[in-house]
């Protein structure tokens, strides 16, 4: 090679240097976009506006736009931002504890919410089970069918029930003709067609958990406890129950929190007998047009939820650990 | 090893699917009704589809919603992959921890928290409630669903395929426009698909960051349902239905049909 090629190829070497650093420092700047640009909307769009509905919490209500007064701002200087500070106060707070209203409804909601997960979790069990022990070839196909339903909407599904549950219903027409009852059953406005509802509305999000950890199970377990002689209860409660319980929380944190704070269940199933805080919630702001009471019920509801969350949220890492 | 498939499995499926698909079949049986009890069967009519197109309040309704949820769920589309790439990517960054948490508390926020807290912002900054508010709040909403779906392809993702085009010369940009992407592709209209039918469903964060104007169909169904149940609102939620039906079969069905092909290439490489 002479040494003209050699200078040349070196030259050439040093230039792709030069374009790779500077690809490297624009991959670095794209790098930090991609983390900047959901966080910033993350922050803005979900974390900023908890501040408010705390900050809206300790104001009082007032008749004006908006409906509450201080309306913080900068407009009268620092003195003045100090001013509406003083005016915040926890009265609302306070009014929460006075009104057992919002303490029966907080603790209804909580019950509620375990109860019905507790009922998802026996419902959902056993389909899951039997979804993670068929035939290689149909699971995909069963997984599909349990995911399609919630495709449709929230809404839809929970319409449906009305007109099976309500007293001159279809079920209730099904059980007056098979002679099993002679009254009309009242399910429509009680508590039980709230367990439905949610139960129904929520079977997916415990199935899909449950059946995912139980599929990953290895069955020559079962095998090797059968061919010692451990009966298949026993079986079933000291391998596969142990082995899926990743599953069962998940499933139920995904059922539970959403459920404490329901809103659509509780108002169309439930009627005006029932008391649950999401509804509560949504009384509050659209019927009182008190945005600080409901802020207040808002923030309590989530110092309820925080510890269910961030056991989720650590479920959920725990998870992508594993996958990895 | 394969397990045994035993009987009680094969009940406690199909008792799980009749109680997931009753109800729906039921709602969609009913919208044919004649008479105008939905309890009652009075014969075969398509007269509440006819009379659901001259219900001018319900088509615009339908109009917002499907405008709503398309441009929420594209945005929301591009905000979560990115989100799904922050995740699975950049596993050390100042408030990593904050990030997961924002992206995975939206799944589970009870919908009146999200809803009141995103109204109390638009009024903080003086924003008019309206077709844009609904549209910034599914998108917040969405994305993260969409960032879940993505992330969970992204972690199985074989990472030797982009250092090889990078090692190739490839700049990082080029590498996941010609390689990532293509591979998550799958991922991403779910993603987008999901936050496109969470979008449509959405009754409770609409309600509450809604103005006039731009009332969306659930809103109107919710405002009759409340009224009653009227054989109309099942046609109503019978197209619906139809409409998601439709568009997850197709999706899966071309899903399928691209896993066939790319393992017919896969195939065909082997043998070189």
């Amino acid at each position: 090679m002479s040494n003209a090629a050699v200078t040349a190829a070196a030259s050439s070497h040093a230039t792709d240097t030069g374009k790779s650093a500077l690809a490297r420092l624009s991959a670095a700047f794209i790098g930090r976009l991609v983390i900047i640009i959901p966080y910033l909307w993350l922050v803005f769009f979900f974390l900023i506006p908890f501040v408010i509905v705390f900050k809206i919490s300790l104001s009082q209500t007032a008749i004006a736009i908006p409906p509450y007064t201080p309306v913080l701002g900068f407009g009268d200087g620092l003195s003045g931002f100090l001013a509406q500070l003083k005016q915040l106060s926890i009265d609302n707070y306070t009014w929460l504890t006075q009104d057992a209203l919002y303490f029966n409804a907080y603790v209804t909601s909580v019950i509620v919410a375990a109860i019905s997960t507790v009922l998802t979790l026996l419902v959902g069990y056993p389909i899951a089970y039997g979804m993670a022990r068929a035939p290689a070839t149909l699971r995909p196909t069963l997984l599909m069918l349990v995911i399609l339903p919630f495709w449709t909407s929230f809404l839809i599904r929970v319409y449906a029930w009305i007109g099976i549950l309500k007293p001159e219903g279809l079920l209730n027409q099904l059980l007056l003709s098979t002679g099993v009852i002679s009254q009309p059953l009242i399910v429509l406005n009680t508590y039980t067609a709230i367990f439905i509802g949610i139960v129904y509305s929520y079977l997916p999000f415990m199935v899909l958990p449950l059946y995912s950890s139980l599929e990953k199970m290895d069955y020559s377990l079962i095998e090797a406890a059968k061919d010692l002689g451990c009966p298949p209860t026993s079986a079933f409660w000291k391998i596969t129950f142990p082995l899926s319980v990743p599953g069962v929380i998940a499933g139920c944190l995904l059922v539970f929190i959403p459920a404490v704070g329901e809103f659509v269940i509780p108002d169309l199933l439930g009627g005006s007998q029932t008391l649950m805080i999401g509804k509560t919630l949504w009384n509050e702001f659209f019927a009182n047009r008190d945005w600080p009471v409901s802020s207040a019920v808002a923030v309590i509801l989530l110092l309820l939820l925080i510890v269910p969350m961030m056991l989720f949220q650590r479920a959920q890492a725990r998870a992508q650990e594993q996958d990895k | 090893m394969n397990p045994t498939w035993s009987r009680f499995n094969i009940t406690s499926i199909v008792l799980g699917f009749a109680f997931l698909y009753l109800p729906i079949v039921l709602l969609i049986v009913f919208s044919f009704n004649e008479s105008k009890l939905v309890t009652v069967w009075g014969g075969f009519s398509t007269k509440w589809y006819v009379a659901l197109f001259h219900n001018q309040g319900l088509m615009d309704a339908t109009w917002v919603t499907a405008r709503v949820a398309v441009i929420s769920a594209t945005v929301a589309t591009v905000l979560g992959t990115l989100a799904a790439l922050t995740l699975t990517r950049y596993t050390r960054f100042k408030g990593r921890m904050l990030f997961s948490g924002m992206v995975f508390a939206p799944l589970v926020m009870p919908e009146v928290i999200t809803g009141l807290s995103l109204l109390l912002l638009f009024v903080a900054v003086g924003l008019d409630r309206g077709f844009l508010t609904v549209t910034l709040a599914h998108i917040t909403l969405t994305m993260c669903f969409v960032a879940v779906v993505v992330q969970s392809r992204l972690v199985t993702f074989d990472r030797s395929l982009e250092e090889a085009a990078m090692d190739l010369g490839a700049p990082p940009v080029k590498t996941f426009f010609q390689i990532t992407l293509p591979v998550i592709m799958p991922a991403i209209v779910s993603g987008w698909m999901l936050a496109f039918t969470l979008s449509l469903d959405d009754l409770v964060i609409a309600s509450f960051t809604s103005g006039p104007g731009a009332t969306t169909l659930p809103m109107k169904i919710y405002s009759q349902v409340r009224l009653g149940v009227t054989p109309e609102i099942n046609a109503a939620c019978t197209i619906l239905i139809a409409v998601v039906a439709v568009g997850v079969i197709v999706a899966s069905l071309a899903n399928k049909r691209r896993e066939v092909q790319r393992q017919r290439d896969e195939q065909a490489a082997q043998r070189g």
